[in-house]
């Protein structure tokens, strides 16, 4: 790989990666800690919103975020044709 | 059929699961030892991170934790799962790309530095260490409490039994275990989580039941009557913020980066073939971790309002609204039995009242009815999981499964960390720095007896814990989040960093932090060596002694990337393999140098 083509694959992957974390972040940290108390005023069948995202909202969006992560990146690797044979 | 017989059978069964697969996955090369070849599907090494992960505190301690704390314990259920996004995204597939054994040893290479791969075998075996004590200790109680044996024999048993896989099997033997232990630890836990949702909301779904009403015909949501009998009794409303923001956000945050510096953790992903299965297993590991993670919430909440039902049976203040203490149910009696339930007739009355009594706006209606204080004086919260079938009234199956759980918990975990200990010990320090010239025969030889000693020496710590042994689990996370994470991050990251400045980061991260800490729990943890207070008062902006972790790691990164922009750029080679691992194209099989 060129080393015009391998900065590109890392400056998309870098791009990528910090989206993923900016969801990470607002799920729990803002959703479940900062904002959770405007959240709780919102009520989703038994659960307070900011509650629910600290208990339960947060650790599914983890699980989706990983994967989704994970299936991004494989489409990167064959773009760049950087995968695995 | 009674309990007990019932419990041996059920325990007895899973014992013999766990040796057959032993006998079966055999290690015979030390990749197979150390990463199991790197043939475990993604899938498969998912689950077996996960049970790897979940330990007895996971299963055992959490929603006790939460059934207390309410809202407060969100920070360990955000915590020990986001930490696995981070390790998906910043660790796993390159950690995989550089293929080979053990975490010191990518410190070693990549900062080119001897000091660096024993500083960071010297953080590996203290963080542990530390950890694979907690687990003896809670297969012995585990036992202790269901099989009637003596804690002794109970440690010794669950000793023997991680001692026959690991030194056999090394990582494929683990690994295979491993996934058998999560299987058997995830159905004790889900199967009373469904059985209690159904009985309190309808619901079989515990997450949708903690959402749902009660099935009382009421129509209240069952978070909203726990904040109210909460609050009938002064205690806080069970939903709402009691500690301080700042606090748990850096608690959290120690808590992700702390889990995915781990290095039990880190190196179950050396295991799989490619990179792109190090992504994804990372995945499955959470799907696993979530499954248990998210119906802990609704095993805290529903454990909390079952106990308080039991024993305010109706209007706080009624008089026959308090359970007397004579028709106390039988599991009351067996945990008083074992010192973890205490009772105490404070006014005479020969009932139990439960309430806070440190509230001053309930002090009123207390002395109304005649109260003199909380008479449940100690209800230890690593009960309530292994309680909840019993206060529930559910099937005795059904508790057996939760004991054999536990049991599968703590083993799963403590085989991982011996491992991590024992390869640390034979391929780092021996065949890394020592004793190069041993050849893989030899190294697999040293590996099983390193194996064998960390197996006795955790035991030894077990039976004589030192006293200290709680207050460190905050320490393991620290050294993690503080020293490890940050220095294999940047390794990948941040091409500039040198061998300089790795080791004065990593010095700096692990110095902070342990004075830190040192400073609230005492030098060494001596008792009487602490020189502030440790409570939310005493703390330095209200940040405790387990959240510092965080803030370690920022220091971390803040003097590695100053030392090393002040010093000489790392040599060619060192930043062609930073580039080479950044890419996924040529990960070879397993080596060792």
């Amino acid at each position: 790989m060129t080393s015009d083509k391998a900065k590109d694959y890392w400056s998309r992957n870098l791009r990528l990666v910090l989206g993923c974390l900016v969801v990470w972040f607002a799920v729990s940290f803002l959703f479940g800690i900062l904002l959770v108390d405007v959240l709780n005023t919102v009520q989703i069948g038994g659960y307070k919103l900011g509650f629910w995202f600290a208990q339960q909202g947060s650790i599914y969006t983890f699980v989706a975020l990983v994967f989704f992560y994970a299936s991004k990146m494989n489409k990167l690797d064959r773009e760049f044709d950087v995968h695995e044979g | 059929m009674e309990l007990q017989t019932l419990t041996y059978i059920v325990v007895g069964l899973s014992f013999a699961l766990y040796m057959v697969i032993a006998v079966w996955a055999r290690a015979s090369t030390t990749s197979e030892f150390y990463v199991a070849g790197k043939g475990i599907h993604p899938v498969a090494n998912g689950m077996a991170t996960a049970a790897d992960w979940m330990s007895a505190a996971s299963f055992i301690s959490m929603a006790g934790l939460i059934a207390f704390k309410g809202y407060d314990a969100s920070v360990y259920l955000m915590g020990w799962t986001g930490g696995y996004v981070l390790l998906a995204m910043l660790l796993a597939p390159y950690l995989r790309k550089y293929g080979k054994f053990t975490v010191p040893e990518f410190i070693g290479d990549r900062f080119y530095s001897r000091t660096a791969r024993i500083v960071a075998v010297v953080c590996l075996i203290v963080a542990s260490l530390t950890y694979v004590i907690g687990q003896m200790k809670g297969i012995g109680v585990a036992f202790s409490r269901f099989l009637e044996v003596p804690f002794e024999a109970g440690l010794f048993a669950g000793m023997a039994i991680v001692f026959f896989y690991a030194v056999l099997g090394g990582m494929k033997g683990v690994t295979y275990t491993q996934i058998a232990q999560y299987v058997v630890l995830i159905f004790a836990y889900t199967v009373p989580a469904v059985f209690i949702s159904l009985q309190l909301t309808g619901n079989p779904i515990p997450q949708l039941g903690l959402g749902s009403t009660m099935a009382d015909g009421s129509g209240v949501y069952l978070l909203d009557k726990l904040d109210l009998v909460l609050g009938d009794l002064g205690f806080a409303a069970y939903t709402e913020q009691k500690g301080g923001t700042l606090n748990m956000i850096l608690l959290t945050l120690s808590l992700m980066i702390g889990t995915a510096g781990l290095p039990h953790v880190i190196m179950r992903f050396f295991t799989v073939p490619k990179v792109r299965d190090a992504r994804s297993s990372a995945g499955w590991a959470l799907v696993f971790i979530a499954l248990l993670y998210t119906t802990a919430p609704a095993v805290g909440a529903m454990a909390r309002l079952n106990l308080m039902n039991t024993i305010q049976t109706g209007p706080v203040a009624a008089a026959d609204a308090n359970l007397a203490y004579a028709d106390k149910p039988q599991w009351f009696t067996n945990w008083e039995k074992t010192g973890l339930l205490k009772y105490e007739d404070k006014n005479g009355d020969g009932k139990i009242q439960y309430y806070n009594d440190k509230s001053e706006s309930f002090a009123e209606t207390a002395e109304k009815a005649g109260w003199k204080g909380n008479e449940m004086v100690k209800v230890d919260r690593d009960i309530m999981v292994l309680a909840n079938p019993e206060i529930a009234k559910l099937p005795n199956w059904v508790i057996a499964l939760v004991a054999a759980g536990g049991i599968a918990a703590a083993l799963s975990t403590a085989a991982g960390l011996l491992l991590a200990i024992a390869s640390s010990i034979s391929h780092d320090l021996l065949k890394g720095t020592f004793k190069p010239e041993i050849s893989e025969k030899q190294e697999l030889m040293y590996s099983r007896i390193a194996m064998a000693g960390a197996v006795l020496v955790a035991g030894y710590f077990g039976l004589n814990p030192p006293g200290f042994a709680a207050q460190v689990v905050a320490l393991a996370f620290g050294l993690a989040a503080s020293s490890l994470f940050p220095a294999l991050m940047m390794g990948i990251f941040v091409k500039r960093i040198n061998n300089k400045g790795a080791v004065a980061g990593m010095l700096a991260g692990l110095g902070s932090t342990l004075i830190y800490i040192f400073l609230y729990k005492g030098i060494l943890f001596i008792p009487g060596t602490a020189m502030l207070a440790d409570n939310p008062s005493g703390w330095i902006m209200g940040i405790s002694p387990g959240a510092f972790g965080a803030v370690g790691a920022l220091i971390n990164f803040a003097v590695a990337y100053a030392v090393s922009n002040a010093t000489e750029e790392p040599p060619e080679h060192i930043q062609h393999m930073v580039e080479d691992i950044r890419v996924p194209a040529g990960a070879g099989g397993a080596s060792d140098h």
